[in-house]
This record gives structure tokens, C-alpha cells and sequence, in this order.
């Protein structure tokens, strides 16, 4: 029990492999029909003109009632027997009803532009029964030995869980056309059979091929079917590889060994490239037992400070990461959670961009690899991010200490600081007076105004107090710019916040006193019409009230009443100045946002190399010929700008405004405090 | 095989549908509505033009002038390159899917393609756009896992608004086809 060999044509060696002889279809006793016809209308169908099938073996013998019902109900009840064929590797060999594509449907075979040029030899890819196509991944050249082919195909199938098969013979001509590699090609159909058996030759001196695939079980009734049949797909096998699809489909997880399911055309055809990654390892330079043609890899990196920076990467992120979560436990220590500090941390912006941005960076530090490409893609994102950060921020302190603009600075803020006084103190001189021709209430107009008064006294004192040391802080406080621009402008924003308090105060006041107001003037008027809020049941109700509490009440509200314009008209004038501080501080918030989630390695990966980010694919058709198969281009349609940014858009620190129009009118209406960044510290996890 | 043919558009422009049939299988309808006409961007231009002049004379500031200049050039760019579509393009072929292309009049080219597994059927619609009733074609999409349910409707040629005639003739080529994919497919 030797292997037998015998020379081939062309002076070529082949093995044939030890094993009953895996010729093409046996002559069968019974003339049959492939896939239509009677053959299949049994199985499928329940009241027909029954014929015997050949190859009809079940376990059991049949009951023998005659009934034609019976002979229905046992072929369909067989059809697990139908699963493996006679090309299986399997205990038995088994002749039966074929399920394969549906005879009319055109194949595709999907060819990799790489290979158009190589020499001839045998097609390897995978083959997808449900759409009738072929993928072809690779060609291996002459000489080769058919078992050491097999062997690589079922190493490639265990690494990959792609069921990689010999489809068919490539022939490419480049001189006289030779009768004798007809023949050989034809003869390896013998050694390696595949169902179907697709033969594409290539002619020189013209641009157009002949395709030809066989079916074995139809060859000896309906012939080989025409060209017409097969419809070539030219792909790029590089780009291909490299490109991942959106949205990504989710494909069933497989076993070891079995078939993966198809998912939807495309993806699949996705999906096998990469992951026969370990086909593309060997190529025909390699010295190797079997010499493929494939897409090439540029070969091995051979800079050496490119090796030195890989091998030095891995203590690097160990040491930073260890550094990170150092700092992250010291700023999660129970210190912080004292009162006062605890109270500071929660109003200051400064603190939140800190505290995010350190998460980034032991995200990207961290020392286990990214699962998925969404998390490299996040990883790179975000690393980008903070590099253009911190390069901004660099900037910013340069452009800073040049010409002493701290000094400029400094020099200018307690000016300004005055001069924002002294406007609010003419602005109240002017309420206090008779504002665009309203008459207010002598009385209360004075009290409120030398109250209002009173404080920016206050204000204007301790600004004077701190000015000897402005310069200094602001100094300190451009260092921080070296953390990153995002920092700076947050710093920026506390500042204005500080400064701007005395505003925030008498926005509080105003509301404070306009709130209950309202409240007092909505009860009273309640009680002017003889009805009650009823807590119990949130709803109004009658109810009787004496004499005097109606008298004291309906004064009340009168009083209420005529003194509603003064304070109206204060809750005014202080609500549309903190709204404008408001509406800076929110500005420069969205400038930071923006700094903070834009996915700038995703936009630039989609500028430079497009064909790694793919919405799906496109197809263009190729010079036609009549009677010669159909020759499509199928190129990468890259996904817009606008999906890109959607998709891999960094989380922001959450600072949005949580109202909407709507309520926010219902706010200012009743005089509620408004607070557009709230429940900022309740987010963190 | 290839022709061209002139029909008209719900406006009563002209557009030329140029079919090509590859294969049996495998067919092409292009259609392509009128290019920029002079007559409307000189009328544009001068309208844009003498109301930045009327300004100037008000303000005396001649950066009014500049910026005219400047709006009149980024607009006419930005209308070639993202509103103005000269061609419209339907690829369909069997057990493939179709394929959309729109090329603009800068050049560019927006494609969409969708499977055959998610087409259920291309139909004719009719739609109340405006004061008009107009008829327009569509692509009628499925999900593979669920049938019988009609998960997105497609219009095709929104651009070039071709009247009945046009539709029935790009119809009639379409339905070939689908029925060929139907009778040789094996999901239902």
C-alpha cells in the first residue's frame, strides 16, 4: 500500500493519494434528473406522480402497505440522510438528490485583481452555496503535490474557520496555446473535486476570459452550461482585507470544523478575506512546499528604531500605567470627600476636565489589547485627542509669555473689573429711578436698590484687595496650559464664573423674591375666588373661608399686586445678565466638548486611506464582449464624513443642558433657579 | 445593446434616458437632466453683484465688495459640488443587487448599493409634491429575516423627476429582470 506516481505531461510529477479512486459521477442505475424534475419533487411536496429514487438506502425496511403516502412520508422524513453527499469526508459515500444552487442562477466567482497576471495553477477560495459564488483568495503554481496542498488547506481551514477548497484551474497563456496543459488541467479536476468545477483561462493579447463550470452530477444529462452562466467580480484584495464594514455584521459564532454561516452576501465576502489572513503568510517567493499567488505584504519592517520603539512600547505603557493609577487612587482617596473640598470639586469645571481627561489616558495606557477594531479605533481617537490637546496648550503658553502678555493681561483685569462696577451701579441708579417711563414703588425700589448697591461695594472692595497678586496667579494658572488646551479654557471658565459672582448673587436675590411673589400672589388669588390648593389630592378646591381671614387676604393681595412691577422688573434686568454669563460660559464649554469628542484619527483615516472605512461596496461594469462572461470592478464605497464622526465620537463629560426650551420659559416665568450644568457629579461613575 | 431616448421631466425640461443592456442579466438606465444654463447664473450673479453695490454706496466700506465676490465664488462651488446633479444612474443586475450612482456637476459621485436579498420590489408610486400629482419609481426593501414586511421604501432618479413615460419603460426592464431572480433564487 505505496503511493504510486507516474509522470505526468510536461515532465510534472503527481501523487495520487492512496483511497477508492474520487472519480466524477458513477453511472447510476436509474436515469435521473439533476435538482428539478421528478428528483426533488417527493421531498418537497405532498401529493405528486411518485418515482423510485436511486440511491433510495435508509436504515430500516419499509413497512410494506403499498401506499403511496408511505413512500412520500419516508423520503421526506429522510432528509437528514440527504446531508452528507458523496464528496464528504466521511465513513460512507453516499449517492443521493444534491442540494446546490438552483440550475438558471448565474455563479459569480469573485477574483482578486493580484492574480491576473500570475501563471497558471489551481484556484483555492471558499465557496458559498447559498448565493451560488465563488471566493477566490489565492493560486497555487506548478509543481506542486497534491497532498502537501491538501495538508495546507486543512491547516489554513482548522486556524481560520474558513472552509478553504480547491474551486478550479486558472490557465494563463502566454505563448502558444499547449493541448497538453488542457489536458493535465482537466485531469486535476480528478484529484481534487470540487462541485462545481470553475476553469477560467486567460488569453494573451486580449483582455477578455473564458470561464467555463462544471457541475459533476449535471455533466452527463444537460451538458456543460455556457459561458453565459459566469459573471467574473474583479476585487482588491488588499483593500479588501484591511477594510472593515459599517455597520459591522454580526456574524454566528462557529465551532471548530463547521461551516460558517452566511450572514448576507457582502459581508461575507468581507469576512472570508480576513480571516484568511493566515492563507496570505507564505507567498511564491517562499521557499516553501506549495508556492502561492496572492496579494504580497511589503515584507518585514526592517527599520531598526521602528523595531526598538515596539519592543520598548510594552515597559513604557506598564510604567505610565502604573503611574496613572497612582494618581487615580490619590484623587479617589476619602480626602476629597470632606465637605468644603467636596463642594469646591463639584462647582469647578476644571476639576471635571481633569478627572476625564485622566481617564483617558489610562484607557489608552492600559497594557491589554484591544478586542475589537471599535476599541483600537477608540484608543487611537482618543490618544490623538490628547496629543492635539496638549500641542494647543503648548502653544497657548508660548504665545502667553511672549511679550509679557501676563503682565498685559493682569494690568487690564482690575480695570475692567471697575469699569463692569461701575456699570451695574449706574444700571441700578437707573431702576431706582423711573426705568423707560414705569412708575415704581418709591419705597421698595429704594430698598432693593441700596441693597443691590451695597454689595457691588462689596465687590469692588475685595477686587482691590486681591490686585497686587493677580499677576502671580494668572502666571500659575497659565502653566496649566502645559496639561492641555481643554484645561485652560476650563480654568478660563472658572474664572469668569469667580468674577462674575456678585451677578450670580443678585440673580438669586432677584429670583428668590420674585418666586414668592408669585407663589403668594397665585395662593391669595385662590383665595380671593374662594378656593383652596388641596395637597392631599394635588388639586384645587372650594372651600369656605371667615370673614376676616377673606379681608386680610384680598389685602394682601393687592398689596402684592401693585408692588409686582418693581420686582418684576429687577428679576428681569439680573436674569438677562446671568443668562449672557451664562451663554459665555456655555460657549467656551462647547468649545472644549468639541476639543474633547471629535474623532480626529477617524476623520483622517477616512481622508487618507478610505478604503479601511467602509459603508459597502460598489460595482463597476468592465468592457463587454458579446458571449464572453460578464466583467464587474467591485471597489469600496468609503461611509461619509457625517456617519464617521456619529460612530466614533467620543463620550463628552456630559455637561449639556438638560432642559429644553420649553421648560427652561416655564422657569424664568415662575422665577425658579436655573441651573444649566447640574447633576454634573451625579454622572460619574 | 444601447439607445438613447428624450423624454420630459414634471417641470417640462428635457431629459435623455440612455439605456445600455451588458447582458441578459445585467442592464443600465442613465439619466441626465440639463446642465447649468448661463442665463440663470449671469441673472444670479448680477442680482448678488448689485446688491453689494447698493450697500457700499450706503456704507462706503469696500470690504462689502470683496465679500460679494467671495460669497458669489464659494456659493457657485458649493451648488456644483453638493446640489446640482447632472446624471443618474440604475445599475441592476441579477443575483447581485442595484446600484444608484448621482454625479454632480463638479465631478463627484455618491453610490448606493443594496443587496438582492433586500429587494422586494421595484414598483411606480404615485405623490402629491406640491400642487402636483406626480409618479415617481421606487425600490421597495425587505429584511431577510422577515419577508413579508416592508422595511424601507426607496426613490430613485429624485433628481431628474421623469414623467410616466420614462418611469414605465425603466419599469418594464426592471420587472425582467426581478421576475428572472425570483424564478431562479432559492429563498422565497
Amino acid at each position: 500500500m505505496g503511493l504510486m506516481s507516474r509522470g505526468g505531461p510536461g515532465g510534472l510529477e503527481h501523487l495520487r493519494p492512496p483511497g477508492p479512486a474520487r472519480r466524477g459521477a458513477q453511472p447510476s442505475p436509474f436515469p435521473t434528473t439533476r435538482g428539478r424534475g421528478t428528483g426533488t419533487q417527493p421531498l418537497l411536496s405532498w401529493l405528486h406522480l411518485p418515482t423510485v429514487l436511486p440511491g433510495y438506502q435508509d436504515g430500516e425496511t419499509t413497512a410494506s402497505t403499498g401506499s403511496l403516502a408511505d413512500i412520500f412520508v419516508t423520503m421526506a422524513h429522510s432528509e437528514v440522510l440527504f446531508q452528507n453527499d458523496y464528496f464528504d469526508e466521511g465513513p460512507f459515500y453516499l449517492s443521493h438528490w444534491q442540494s446546490e444552487g438552483p440550475p438558471g442562477m448565474v455563479l459569480k466567482a469573485f477574483f482578486p485583481t493580484c492574480c491576473a497576471s500570475a501563471d497558471s495553477g489551481l484556484l483555492v477560495g471558499r465557496w458559498v452555496p447559498e448565493q451560488n459564488s465563488a471566493v477566490i483568495l489565492a493560486v497555487v503554481h506548478f509543481p506542486f503535490i497534491p497532498i502537501q496542498v491538501k495538508k495546507l488547506l486543512a491547516q489554513v481551514q482548522k486556524a481560520s474557520q474558513v472552509q478553504v477548497a480547491v474551486l478550479g484551474t486558472w490557465c494563463h497563456r502566454q505563448q502558444e496555446p499547449e493541448e497538453s496543459l488542457g489536458h493535465f488541467l482537466e485531469g486535476l479536476g480528478a484529484i481534487f473535486s470540487h462541485d462545481p468545477w470553475l476553469q477560467l483561462c486567460r488569453e494573451r493579447g486580449t483582455r477578455f476570459w473564458s470561464c467555463k463550470a462544471t457541475y459533476h452530477q449535471m455533466s452527463t444529462t444537460l451538458g456543460t452550461p455556457s459561458d453565459d452562466q459566469v459573471m467574473l467580480i474583479f476585487y482588491d484584495q488588499r483593500k479588501l482585507l484591511l477594510s472593515w464594514l459599517h455597520p459591522p455584521a454580526v456574524l454566528p459564532d462557529c465551532q471548530d470544523g463547521e461551516a460558517t454561516a452566511s450572514s448576507g452576501g457582502l459581508a461575507d465576502i468581507f469576512d472570508t478575506v480576513a480571516r484568511s489572513e493566515l492563507l496570505f503568510q507564505n507567498d511564491q517567493f517562499d521557499e516553501g512546499p506549495v508556492r502561492l499567488s496572492h496579494w504580497q505584504s511589503e515584507g518585514m519592517e526592517a527599520s531598526i528604531l521602528v523595531e526598538l520603539a515596539k519592543r520598548a512600547s510594552g515597559p513604557v505603557c506598564l510604567l505610565l500605567a502604573s503611574l496613572l493609577s497612582l494618581l487615580s487612587a490619590a484623587s479617589a482617596s476619602w480626602l476629597w470627600k470632606l465637605w468644603p473640598l467636596s463642594f469646591i470639586r463639584s462647582k469647578l469645571s476644571t476639576c471635571e476636565q481633569l478627572r476625564h481627561r485622566l481617564k483617558h489616558l489610562s484607557f489608552i495606557f492600559s497594557t491589554e489589547k484591544a478586542q475589537s477594531p471599535m476599541q483600537l479605533m477608540r484608543k487611537a481617537n482618543m490618544l490623538v485627542s490628547v496629543l492635539l490637546d496638549v500641542a494647543l496648550g503648548l502653544l497657548l503658553l508660548s504665545w502667553l509669555h511672549s511679550n509679557n502678555q501676563i503682565g498685559q493681561l493682569a494690568n487690564a483685569l482690575v480695570p475692567v473689573a471697575d469699569r463692569v462696577a461701575e456699570e451695574l451701579q449706574h444700571l441700578l441708579q437707573w431702576l431706582m429711578g423711573a426705568p423707560a417711563g414705569l412708575k415704581m414703588n418709591r419705597a421698595l425700589d429704594q430698598v432693593l436698590g441700596r441693597f443691590f448697591l451695597y454689595h457691588i461695594h462689596l465687590w469692588i472692595s475685595y477686587i482691590h484687595l486681591m490686585s497686587p497678586f493677580i499677576e502671580h496667579i494668572l502666571w500659575h494658572v497659565g502653566l496649566s496650559a502645559c496639561l492641555g488646551l481643554t484645561v485652560a479654557l476650563s480654568i478660563l471658565s472658572d474664572i469668569i464664573a469667580l468674577l462674575t459672582f456678585h451677578i450670580y448673587c443678585f440673580y438669586v436675590y432677584g429670583a428668590r423674591l420674585y418666586c414668592l411673589k408669585i407663589y403668594g400672589l397665585s395662593s391669595l388669588w385662590r383665595l380671593f375666588r374662594g378656593k383652596k390648593w388641596n395637597v392631599l389630592r394635588q388639586r384645587v378646591d372650594s372651600c369656605s373661608y371667615d370673614l376676616d381671614q377673606l379681608f386680610i387676604g384680598t389685602l394682601l393681595f393687592t398689596i402684592l399686586v401693585f408692588l409686582l412691577p418693581t420686582t418684576a422688573l429687577y428679576y428681569l434686568v439680573f436674569t438677562l445678565l446671568r443668562l449672557l454669563v451664562i451663554t459665555v460660559q456655555g460657549l467656551i464649554h462647547l468649545l472644549v466638548d468639541l476639543i474633547n469628542s471629535l474623532p480626529l484619527y477617524s476623520l483622517g483615516l477616512r481622508l487618507c486611506r478610505p478604503y479601511r472605512l467602509a459603508a459597502g461596496v460598489k460595482f463597476r461594469v468592465l468592457e463587454q464582449e458579446a458571449g464572453r462572461p460578464l466583467r464587474l470592478l467591485m471597489q469600496i464605497n468609503p461611509l461619509p464624513y457625517s456617519h464617521v464622526v456619529h460612530t466614533y465620537r467620543l463620550p463628552s463629560s456630559g455637561c449639556h443642558p438638560k432642559h429644553s426650551w420649553g421648560s427652561l420659559c416655564r422657569k424664568l416665568f415662575f422665577g425658579e433657579l436655573i441651573y444649566p450644568w447640574r447633576q454634573r457629579e451625579d454622572k460619574q461613575d | 445593446m444601447e439607445d438613447e431616448k428624450s423624454f420630459s421631466d414634471i417641470c417640462g425640461g428635457r431629459v435623455v434616458l440612455r439605456r445600455r443592456y451588458y447582458s441578459p442579466y445585467c442592464r443600465e438606465f442613465g439619466l441626465s437632466s440639463a446642465r447649468l444654463s448661463l442665463r440663470s447664473l449671469t441673472a444670479v450673479t448680477c442680482a448678488v453683484w448689485l446688491a453689494a453695490y447698493g450697500l457700499f454706496t450706503l456704507c462706503e466700506n469696500s470690504m462689502i465688495l470683496s465679500a460679494a465676490i467671495f460669497i458669489t465664488i464659494i456659493g457657485l462651488l458649493g451648488y456644483l459640488h453638493f446640489v446640482k446633479i447632472d446624471q443618474e444612474t440604475l445599475l441592476i443586475i441579477d443575483s447581485l443587487g442595484i446600484q444608484m450612482t448621482s454625479s454632480y456637476a463638479s465631478g463627484k459621485e455618491s453610490t448606493t448599493f443594496i443587496e438582492m436579498d433586500k429587494v422586494k420590489d421595484v414598483i411606480i408610486n404615485e405623490a402629491i409634491y406640491m400642487q402636483k400629482v406626480i409618479y415617481y419609481l421606487c425600490i421597495l426593501l425587505k429584511d431577510p429575516g422577515k419577508p413579508h414586511e416592508i422595511s424601507q421604501v426607496v426613490p430613485v432618479f429624485q433628481s431628474a423627476k421623469p414623467r410616466l413615460d420614462c418611469l414605465i419603460e425603466v419599469y418594464r426592464s426592471c420587472q425582467e429582470i426581478l421576475a428572472h431572480q425570483k424564478a431562479t433564487s432559492t429563498s422565497p
